[in-house]
């Protein structure tokens, strides 16, 4: 028998009665007021900036000022791309990306990124800084509404992303720019 | 009886006192940052509740939705293995490391492949896997194990880091600043990632609905190593799965508020296939998980999803470290799971506890651990595991509190040598429970007599 085999039958074998499940969301109301303050407030809190935006303009000029002149800019939001490339010559020395985000959650301040809006699975996570762009009509209350409204598997691949990367494997001292981006900004238009 | 014990391997741990302290005030830190987490959520009961249920539901029809999340992941061009034990699950992934001609391996944070002992059996095949989480890559560079499943250098401070590091990466000597330190290593892994061939991840859920996987990291670890690389190998329990995408609100809203106090961890990635051009492997591993569901009694340690909310919590655990453990998952929910596992080895951890039942009122899938522990007892002294003196002592007690006469006695005799003789009872030798600790001093009387003089 295979291993397979060997441990589907030991499930059936071994489990209890199917225990009936109960609808989760039943219990769990929404608060839909003031989403972009709740969002706003956790995401500051956890390492994240913050800023509503009538045009796109104030996005250029964030994205020029971190970078300077030297440093290298990939805005997928206004059309570059960087293709599918993992090659690390390619990618490393993105300094700062831009990228569209779905939907935002007050209750966590994070932002869904599908494949279809960072186009290379790595751009996240290698910049050394994160800009995401949403509109505010994305804010929903908590996570039971974002997984309600996200069609998780339309990609390959999706990440909510909530603040910079960090790390406080040491000694428990918080510190931003682990492995990933050493800031992130969400812009709301 | 197992040969390291855990009362024997945490005498080595409170030698150093302010260590120890700082070591316990941190983890109740952290536990005071859960309260404070979970308080802002008035749905939090309920939310445990939910995930309770459909944990208990997923185990009452585990088989189908594994077939179930097989199907599907097989669908999304996902190679799916089973592996009935922890040597099985270490052959898989080598024979896809061999079939690959694979040098270079990255690994993010997975205690499944810690229980495999995977890092030591791939060395031994030449293959040096690097740990990308920072905890992670600090014990390995120490050659020891992870002593918290979260916080994997719990028990290091910055000095011993600095040390490492100093040695390893070549960092300043006597530099301790977690701020440089942390950069070092990020500059360190940034290179380890961009060559990796293969990434290995763990599994913090499965959805049997879709096939997806979703891993939560701070770091970003796991996403950076998985999506340099070419061939992606992802390791879980069976244990892992949940229905339906809806229902990771539920433990996604529960898990990081459980473990450290955040909101959700910075990153929880949803792997649904691989990208174009690359492999993408999911290991679903038994290793005495189906041995634990045929058990009422302990089946539902199963429920388990790693937020060592029950270690920051637990006065043991807080004041012994997790090496004392001596097993992949130390704290509550290991000294419940391990025996399972190995009972001749593991027999001393569910007497590793003062049965306070704090970690069962901070998990948030709502284990009964303390019960657990206390039936885990019952279980091992039967089986003839607690060792003589364990079994003697209880037989004294048992005896002396089924005679009130002899207990009145013993009681005053107790407390007149603790008054007259304390040398006896302050004395390490004599009484182990002094090591450590100090004695109360002795009352007058008893309750009892106490009472009768009282009663109104």
């Amino acid at each position: 028998m295979s291993s397979r085999e060997t441990i589907l039958k030991a499930i059936s074998n071994n489990r209890s009665a199917l225990i009936p499940l109960e609808n989760a969301d039943i219990a769990i109301a929404s608060n839909s007021d003031n989403l972009l303050e709740k969002f706003t407030a956790v995401l500051t809190s956890i390492g994240g900036q913050v800023e509503v935006i009538e045009s796109i303009d104030p996005v250029n000029d964030y994205l020029y000022k971190i970078a300077g002149k030297d440093n290298r800019i990939v805005n997928v939001f206004l059309g570059d791309v960087v293709g599918n490339t993992t090659e690390a010559g390619e990618l490393e020395n993105v300094f700062v990306a831009c990228i569209a985000g779905g939907i935002a959650v007050a209750e966590n301040g994070a932002v869904w990124v599908d494949e279809s809006m960072m186009v290379n699975r790595m751009l996240p996570f290698i910049c050394q800084h994160l800009v995401l762009v949403i509109k505010d009509g994305n804010l929903v209350a908590n996570m039971h509404e974002a997984y309600g409204k996200i069609d998780t598997v339309a990609t390959g691949y999706g990440v909510f992303i909530a603040g910079p990367s960090k790390t406080a494997d040491i000694e428990q001292s918080l510190v931003i720019g682990a492995h990933g981006p050493r800031s992130l900004k969400v812009f709301i238009m | 009886m197992s040969t390291i014990n855990h009362a024997k391997a945490s005498e080595k741990f409170i030698q150093d006192e302010p260590r120890t302290d700082w070591h316990d005030e941190t983890l109740w830190f952290v536990r005071q940052k859960r309260d404070k987490a979970a308080h802002q959520i008035p749905d939090w009961e309920s939310l445990r509740d939910s995930a309770s249920n459909i944990k208990d539901h997923t185990l009452s029809n585990l088989d189908a939705y594994l077939t179930q999340f097989e199907k599907k992941a097989t669908q999304n061009n996902i190679k799916v293995h089973w592996a009935a034990d922890a040597k099985e699950h270490n052959e898989i992934i080598y024979s896809i490391i061999r079939d690959n001609n694979i040098k270079k391996v990255v690994k993010s944070k997975s205690m499944l492949t810690e229980e495999c002992h995977l890092n030591p059996y791939l060395l031994e095949r030449g293959i040096d896997v690097v740990d990308t989480d920072l905890g992670e890559r600090i014990v390995q560079f120490r050659e020891e194990a992870p002593s918290h499943i979260v916080l994997p250098a719990i028990h290091l401070k910055k000095e011993d880091v600095s040390n490492t590091f100093h040695q390893h990466l070549g960092t300043e000597k006597g530099n301790y600043d977690p701020q440089y330190l942390t950069e070092a290593a990020r500059n360190h892994l940034r290179e380890k990632f961009v060559h990796s061939q293969l990434a290995i991840t763990g599994v913090n859920f499965a959805i049997a609905e879709t096939g997806a996987i979703v891993v939560c990291t701070n770091e970003g670890n796991a996403d950076l190593g998985v999506h340099a690389a070419d061939i992606h190998v992802a390791c879980m329990g069976i244990e892992k799965i949940i229905p339906s995408t809806q229902h990771l609100a539920v433990f996604l809203r529960l898990l990081a508020r459980s473990a450290t106090g955040q909101p959700i961890t910075t990153y929880s990635s949803h792997f649904n296939k691989p990208g174009t051009g690359k492999q993408m492997h999911i290991v679903l591993v038994d290793n005495g998980r189906t041995k634990q569901l045929a058990n009422p009694d302990f089946k539902n340690s199963l429920k388990c999803i790693r937020c060592a909310a029950c270690f920051n919590t637990c006065p043991v655990y807080r004041r012994s470290g997790g090496h004392s453990y001596h097993t992949a998952v130390a704290g509550p929910i290991g000294a419940i799971l391990s025996p399972n596992l190995d009972r001749e080895a593991n027999a001393d951890l569910p007497f590793a506890s003062t049965l306070c039942g704090s970690c069962t009122n901070v998990c948030p899938v709502k284990i009964d651990i303390h019960q657990q522990l206390w039936k885990w007892r019952q279980t091992l002294m039967k089986e003839g595991y607690g060792g003589a003196s364990k079994k003697l002592s209880m037989q004294a007690m048992a005896m002396v509190l089924s005679k009130p006469a002899l207990y009145r006695f013993l009681g005053s005799a107790g407390r007149l040598t603790m008054r007259l003789f304390p040398w006896l009872l302050n004395n390490k030798k004599f009484n182990p429970w002094y090591k450590q600790r100090d004695m109360p001093a002795a009352p007058k009387q008893s309750f009892r007599d106490w009472y009768k003089n009282n009663k109104a």
